[in-house]
């Protein structure tokens, strides 16, 4: 058993990582009290790896993505390692980062109504990326734009490139948004519920879009997710965040299978066939009795505890760390050995 | 933009400036005294005082008159004055560029001024910098800007003589120098009232997700605030900025005299006093017709600024 520190790196492949996240914390002062809202959040990215972030809502996870690239402002505080090509970004000066965001890491919103500017045409929103990070301005811009446009699937794109978003649909909308968030060709890309916006019958188009332009560009993905039937059938690995922090992280069709935390157990439990990631079903969260802590005001000891069927006086004296049990898997769980196997999987 | 949007716009105008010779009709006549006695003064005999008025064309039926004003009025030619003996068109067009360039140098100071402050004021919102810009606009607007103006003249013209205290001055350069201190004051007062509202949307802007986005994009600062922040801010500013430069060019009447500026407020004025009323016909239609420019070229840039407001 190996704590997860600021030391070791654990979880991975043996290659180096793209993306290593040790002891990351954000604190957000609120009127009522600071929210710990990110709290201890370590974790690795692979190259080419896409991880899946999952939770309920309020959990972090928007919170831990925005981190990522150092873009909570005071003040939020952030605080521990977010190491990236040899660098601490949340030590970075201003000037470095600007070049890893967007450049090296890019975005895209769950929002693309929200997200995209009402007053810049969907060209000039591609562009400004271009010009920035690529140094490409003028005709070898538009027509650097145009491409992307066109690698998203939008028709007659060099047409569209004058369009404001208003004048689009909401699955061009975010498909505007994939092509801005990959116009600088980026080594790793955090989509933040990158579907949820759109209407059900695209956002199964989409996501298929959004893989196969990550798959050919060789590029890293964090997808933060509601749907455990999308965890299953994109990602590689998943981490489960609660309470913000991570309670368990682990190869996709291992937590699928054997989950060990009583959460993620909780989680897949009352889903019919949950045992196999194979199925095509989407699959929101199950819902688990109770609600999520109230990240002012945590209680001591684990916070899943109080909606725990498995907690025992041990879980509510002390904060369990994230721990290896099994090779690359890691739990937060006291009890991660004791929790019934899932019927289906059996 | 499309064309057909400003042709729109354009036509709309007519009504209403039809609107506004028949009020400008209406009020000259219901207006007590007469021109004629007006000019003519005690002495005059009835007889006299009838040959003037079939001379004006003032003894005719009301709906000639209104039709013989329309008309003329078309052709581009207001009349002529009774007291300067020259036709009002000849006034309008040697003051106008007086009252238009005390306006735009009074709109653009205080743009200069209420722009960088309040994004200063958004960006360190709740801090020392953004109290002390507030405080300072807040009680400037408390004072009238007469006030401020007669301060300003005091110290900077009459005691220190940096500035004239009265004229147009020679030349843009001239003009420019001599029209300072009335352009400052206006203009600051202009930077008051536009700096509350730019400032207020400006953190409402901030806090949206399209300047996070942008953030995100790796973009310099100073590319966010003007490309995304502030020309999103700017959207619902430029109509209070139309309202007031709108306000400006009514209020030249006042300024002009104060400041001693021979612009078409100051003939205004004159005219008033003198019953000329060809001339004060005549410029109620310019200043309607200037007013209503400033609020098209206010909607077209509005429009202009944001892609949206085309389709409403
Ligand atoms: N700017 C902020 N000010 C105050 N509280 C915030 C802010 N941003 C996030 N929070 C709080 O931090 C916690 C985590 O929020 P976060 O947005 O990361 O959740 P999430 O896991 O992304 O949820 P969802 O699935 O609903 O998107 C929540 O309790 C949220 O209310
Ligand atoms: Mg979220």
């Amino acid at each position: 058993m190996m704590v997860m520190g600021t030391t070791q790196t654990t979880m991975t492949s043996p290659s180096s990582p793209l993306l290593s996240v040790r002891d990351l914390n954000v604190r957000i002062p609120t009127p009522g009290g600071e929210l710990h809202a990110v709290r201890g959040v370590s974790f690795d990215v692979a190259p080419g790896e896409v991880l899946g972030l999952v939770g309920e809502s309020g959990s972090g996870k928007s919170v831990t993505l925005r981190a990522l690239l150092g873009l909570h402002r005071a003040p939020i505080k952030m605080s521990g390692e977010v190491h990236y090509g040899g660098a601490n970004l949340l030590s970075m000066p201003d000037r470095a980062l600007r070049s890893v965001r967007g450049g090296q890491i890019s975005m895209i919103f769950q929002e693309p109504m929200t997200a995209l500017n009402p007053v810049l045409s969907v060209g000039e929103q591609i562009t400004e990326n271009l010009r920035e990070h690529r140094n490409l301005k003028g005709k070898a811009a538009q027509d650097r734009a145009a491409e992307l446009l066109d690698l998203t699937g939008i028709p007659s794109p060099r047409a569209r490139l004058a369009d404001y978003p208003h004048q689009f649909s909401g699955g061009m909308r975010q498909r505007a948004m994939i092509a801005i968030a990959l116009a600088s060709e980026p080594k790793l890309l955090l989509a933040d519920e990158p579907t949820t916006a759109l209407d059900v019958t695209i956002q199964d188009q989409i996501l298929r879009l959004l893989l196969k332009l990550v798959g050919e560009l060789h590029m890293s993905v964090i997808l933060v997710t509601h749907d455990l039937g999308v965890v299953a059938q994109t990602c590689d690995r998943v981490a489960v965040m609660y309470g913000g922090r991570l309670m368990e992280t682990a190869g996709v069709g291992e937590l699928f299978a054997r989950p060990k935390h009583a959460y993620t157990h909780g989680l897949l439990g009352s889903l019919p066939g949950s045992g196999s990631h194979s199925s095509n079903h989407r699959r929101p969260l199950t819902p688990i009795p109770g609600g999520p802590p109230d990240l002012r005001a945590l209680p001591q000891g684990c916070t899943f505890a109080p909606r725990c069927t498995y907690a025992t006086g041990e879980c509510r004296f002390s904060e369990p760390p994230l721990v290896e049990v099994a090779p690359g898997h890691a739990s937060a769980c006291l009890h991660h050995d004791r929790l019934s196997v899932l019927e289906v999987s059996v | 933009m499309h064309s057909s949007y400003v042709i729109r716009r354009l036509l709309q105008i007519i009504p209403l400036f039809l609107a506004v010779m028949v009020l400008i009709f209406v009020l000259v006549h219901l207006i007590p005294g007469d021109p004629v006695s007006a000019q003519l003064g005690d002495r005059a005999t009835p007889d006299i005082v009838a040959r003037a008025n079939r001379e004006l064309g003032l003894d005719k039926p009301l709906p000639v008159q209104f039709a013989l004003f329309v008309n003329q009025t078309l052709h581009g030619n207001l009349g002529e004055s009774i007291n300067l003996k020259v036709p009002v068109m000849r006034l309008v067009a040697e003051r106008l560029p007086v009252t238009l360039f005390l306006t735009t140098y009074a709109a653009v100071l205080g743009v200069l001024m209420a722009v960088p402050l309040a994004v200063l004021a958004a960006v360190r919102r709740n801090t020392w910098v953004d109290g002390l810009i507030r405080g300072a606009f807040q009680f400037g607007l408390s004072l009238p800007v007469f006030y401020v103006a007669l301060q300003l003249l005091s110290l900077l013209g009459a005691r220190l003589g940096w500035f004239p205290i009265g004229g147009y001055g020679e030349g843009f350069g001239g003009h420019l120098y001599a029209l300072f201190l009335p352009a400052l004051a206006l203009g600051l007062n202009l930077a008051a009232i536009l700096l509350r509202t730019l400032r207020s949307s400006v953190i409402e802007v901030l806090s949206a997700e399209y300047v996070e986005f942008a953030r995100a994009k790796g973009l310099r600062t100073r590319v966010i605030m003007t490309r995304h922040v502030l020309r999103n801010a700017m959207i619902g500013t430029v109509t209070l900025l139309g309202l007031n430069i709108g306000a400006l060019i009514g209020g030249a009447v006042i300024t002009e005299t104060v400041f001693a500026i021979p612009g078409v407020g100051r003939l205004m004025v004159d005219a008033i006093f003198g019953r000329d009323y060809p001339v004060v016909q005549g410029l109620t239609l310019v200043f309607a017709m200037l007013v209503s420019l400033v609020f098209l070229a206010t909607d077209l840039l509005h429009a202009r600024l944001d892609p949206r407001a085309e389709v409403a």
